[in-house]
């Protein structure tokens, strides 16, 4: 087996490792009313970091994709008048792929 | 007292009945949740798998992307698709072939696939409450815990549709995952993703799916204290801490007293 191999297995085992921790918390824990509270509000933060740090990247400055920006833009503005996620989405991915162009 | 009034209303004359027996239909209605009657769950079920479909078409398009760079980076077609259908985390992915290809140490790809892995531990919370998964059932929940599932299943309003939406979105985008890798790990060619836009589609169906926590007081005051955590710590800390930093800024305002309520109160 190659050391290719090794790794592969060990970052696949580790990363499952973590995914099956997350979901084995016990049942008393998971109802403990902070532990509940803390369960609605870690998606809205961590997705909010992922959008954030998908739209602006930094090395040694920030840097952000103004067609990206365009399209999520457009995204909200078609949320605001209470599209639906699918609608939200294909409007995005028009709008950025559309000022690509230009 | 809603039973009194049913029959009450049959002791009265027909003419009168229905009227009441209308008004005591209405008084039911309104207190049922619109995603209780009859039809909604068919609605909402469509809404919910269009949307993973979505998620699931542009998964796809990343994964052929994955697999050709994967083989740009030394890997096997083999070792590509079992990267995507074992390890099956895009970013932790994209990172292990990214170091490969810089020429890092297989040690150091490790460790960065692990560091973005690392969130979906906290993802496992909200999402084993809407599952409450046993035994193989975990094991296979486990392996779908990602960005889009969590994403999905958190945004439905009942659990029962969250369960639904997390079950379809994981099956649709493992597929179009895995077999995206084998393609472009055969073809050797990519999509072009960025022409085609694809890079908004997950930043815009997250924030889709986040809206209605985004209106609230509450969800967004917590969105805005993530966003600037991760906006600082991007040019400090190695990829994926930032986010795992947000997961901080959750827990810190949850174990913040909820002064409405009251601590007393809940159970």
């Amino acid at each position: 087996m190659t050391t290719l191999w090794i790794a592969i297995i060990a970052a696949s085992l580790g990363c499952y490792g973590l995914k099956l921790a997350g979901v084995s918390l016990p049942g008393p824990v998971l109802n403990h009313p902070r532990v509940q509270r803390i369960s609605g509000l870690l998606p809205v933060a961590m997705l909010t970091a992922l959008v954030v740090t998908d739209l602006f990247d930094a090395n040694e400055h920030y840097t952000a994709d103004w067609h990206t920006l365009a399209g999520v833009g457009a995204g909200a503005i078609a949320l605001r008048f209470g599209r639906s996620p699918i609608v939200v989405f294909l409007v995005a991915i028009a709008v950025t792929a559309v000022t690509r162009t230009i | 007292m809603r039973l009194n009034r049913a029959i009450f209303a049959i002791e009265l004359q027909a003419s009168t009945r229905s009227v009441l027996l209308v008004s005591t239909f209405t008084a039911l209605r309104s207190r049922i949740p619109a995603s209780v009657i009859v039809l909604e769950p068919l609605a909402e079920r469509a809404a919910i798998t269009r949307a993973a479909a979505g998620i699931g078409l542009y998964a796809g398009a990343f994964g052929v992307t994955f697999g050709a760079v994967a083989v740009r980076a030394g890997l096997s077609v083999t070792q590509a698709v079992a990267m995507s259908a074992v390890m099956f985390t895009g970013a932790s992915q994209f990172a292990l072939v990214g170091v490969l290809a810089a020429g890092g140490s297989l040690l150091a790809g490790v460790s960065a696939a692990l560091l973005l892995g690392l969130r979906n531990a906290f993802y496992g919370i909200p999402v084993t409450r809407i599952l409450r998964p046993r035994s193989v059932r975990r094991a296979l929940a486990a392996q779908i815990v990602i960005d889009e599932t969590t994403a999905m299943a958190v945004a439905q309003p009942a659990p029962r549709a969250g369960r639904y939406a997390f079950w379809v979105t994981g099956g649709t985008l493992y597929m179009l995952w895995v077999l995206g890798t084998l393609a472009g790990a055969l073809i050797g060619g990519e999509i072009n993703t960025t022409a085609l836009g694809l890079n908004a589609a997950a930043p815009a169906i997250f924030l889709a799916l986040l809206w209605p926590q985004l209106c609230q007081k509450r969800g967004a005051a917590v969105a805005l204290g993530a966003a600037a955590v991760a906006l600082v710590l991007v040019p400090l800390v190695p990829a994926g801490l930032p986010i795992v930093a947000a997961a901080g800024v959750a827990i810190l305002a949850g174990l913040l007293p909820d002064r409405r309520r009251g601590e007393g109160q809940d159970r």
